[in-house]
């Protein structure tokens, strides 16, 4: 009998044939990685990859009160972008905690949220129950697949394999900027610190660009490399560096609040803590060997504590990093115990990598 | 498919073990490797440790995980593999020759009876 079945995303059978090893990921089948996550780690930074992120959710909201219901629903606002560009933003409880980190798309007739595969059932529960009194029609939209091309090579590699309006977007979007071309959604975002789209997109379309991708030298890029990518861009995963229980200020996400006159869901809460002060999100190196990882205590010279929230191997860096939420104003080195050890670390300002080049500040 | 050569001996926890005049080479399996991915950190015992079989004498540590290391067998620590500070990635790419951990005079032989054949890991990792 079968109790449970994982999803599997269009490119499932694209993912085995390219060697994928399969994970559990969030109740989906994903690749972790197609052999090496450090190599797709190095291709992403030095050329281009391609990711499967078709498990991630994508909701229209359309409706003349679509506008009035995410400036009260999101922190960001999204007045402040125009038709054809995107907003990175929390959704926050009435607590201020971040009930998810999304990004919003500003249509012709509406909004377009992708909001995080873990999560989804929270967010579109959350989201239907503060819908009421507003005129807006909440639509999932499953029957979209989602790749991701990233790396210094990746538009131009991509723009040479479509034609017309598709090819254009791809050469000439700005930064956070998007198109659509019929079924197909252009976005100049990521989630690796390299510049690239990406794309929504029917299922067979994405099948079939899949395999033009590959066949130009793309390499398919699994979930482990995408972790190792985003944490040395200093990004957010929700679930390690951020939950509904940690405000925006707590997670580096200060920068997407936007505290005008308008009402939002979580506001007073935030500027109740604006006032009384509040741990904060910084970067880690170890200056030794080892491996950080989330959940290590983080001992500061006076005697205070912090943890690390998410902590790797930096492919880029050849040390391990780590993002950590400490007590406010951090510097210089801390203490983190590794099984029972202290280890030596910098505190630094992420990003710890950015377009290929080592970015990040010492503290 | 993992290759498990039939010379050598196994613990139930991964490690594999080759005998040579008293002296163990111990490593970690094809198996063990494979299911870690990419190692970047491998802590070894120290040369004059004494070990009894199934301690902790060391960690890997791969992108995504640390997994313990245990001596599959008791004795005294002769030797540990000084290239793998360098290049941890010795225990991805060969995991039987050049990736070996540590090596362990033995204190008695007949431990190696408890350890696994080929066969038996085989049949214990197609069981997992």
């Amino acid at each position: 009998m079968v109790l449970f079945m994982a999803h599997r995303t269009a490119l499932y059978d694209a993912h085995l044939a390219a060697g994928g090893k399969i994970v559990d990921f969030g109740g989906w089948d994903m690749p972790i990685n197609y052999g090496s996550q450090i190599e797709e780690h190095h291709s992403v930074r030095q050329n281009a990859g391609v990711f499967d992120v078709s498990h991630m959710t994508v909701v229209d909201i359309a409706g003349a009160g679509a506008r009035d219901y995410l400036r009260q629903l999101l922190a960001n606002d999204v007045d402040r972008i125009d038709v054809g560009r995107a907003l990175y933003t929390g959704m926050l409880n009435d607590n201020g905690g971040v009930i998810d980190d999304l990004i919003v798309y500003k249509q012709d007739n509406g909004y377009r949220l992708v909001v995080n595969c873990a999560t989804r059932e929270t967010d579109l529960d959350w989201m239907e129950k503060q819908a009421g009194g507003f005129a807006v029609d909440i639509h999932e939209r499953p029957e979209l697949a989602m790749l991701a091309i990233q790396g210094p090579k990746a538009r131009e590699t991509l723009a040479g394999l479509l034609s017309g309006a598709r090819a254009e977007a791809v050469s000439s979007l700005k930064i956070f900027a998007f198109a659509q071309d019929g079924d197909w959604m252009i976005a100049r975002t990521g989630y690796t610190g390299e510049d690239g789209v990406e794309i929504m997109l029917p299922n067979a379309d994405a099948v079939a660009l899949w395999g033009q991708l590959l066949d130009a030298g793309v390499a398919p890029i699994g979930l482990g490399a995408r972790d190792t990518l985003r944490l040395e861009a200093g990004l957010n995963l929700y679930g390690n560096d951020m939950d509904n229980t940690i405000t925006p200020w707590e997670a580096n996400m200060g920068w997407t609040v936007m505290l005008n006159d308008r009402e939002f869901i979580g506001r007073q809460p935030l500027l109740n803590q604006q006032e009384n002060g509040h741990a904060e999100q910084v970067g880690l190196i170890l200056e030794g060997k080892g491996v950080l990882r989330a959940h290590q205590k983080v001992l500061m010279p006076n005697g205070e504590e912090g943890e690390i929230t998410s902590g790797t191997f930096s492919p880029t860096l050849g040390k391990s990093i780590a993002l950590a939420r400490l007590p406010a104003g951090a510097t210089g080195k801390v203490d983190v115990e590794i099984r029972n050890k202290r280890q030596v670390a910098q505190v630094v300002k992420p990003p710890f990598v950015r377009n290929g080049e080592v970015v990040y500040k010492e503290l | 498919m993992s290759e498990i050569p039939a010379e050598l001996r196994y613990a139930a926890s991964h490690e594999w073990a080759k005998v040579e005049g008293g002296v163990a080479t111990v490593g970690i399996s094809d198996h063990a490797q494979d299911a870690m991915g990419d190692l970047v950190y491998v802590e070894l015992p120290e040369v004059g440790q004494v070990v009894a079989a199934g301690d902790e004498t060391g960690v890997v540590e791969s992108v995504k995980a640390a997994s313990d290391i245990y001596s599959p067998v008791s004795g005294e620590i002769v030797e540990i593999n000084e290239a793998l500070e360098d290049e941890p990635e010795l225990v991805n790419n060969v995991p039987y020759e050049g990736g070996w951990l540590f090596k362990v005079q033995l204190s008695d032989e007949g431990e190696l009876d408890n350890l696994l054949t080929a066969d038996q890991y085989q049949a214990q990792i197609d069981s997992e």
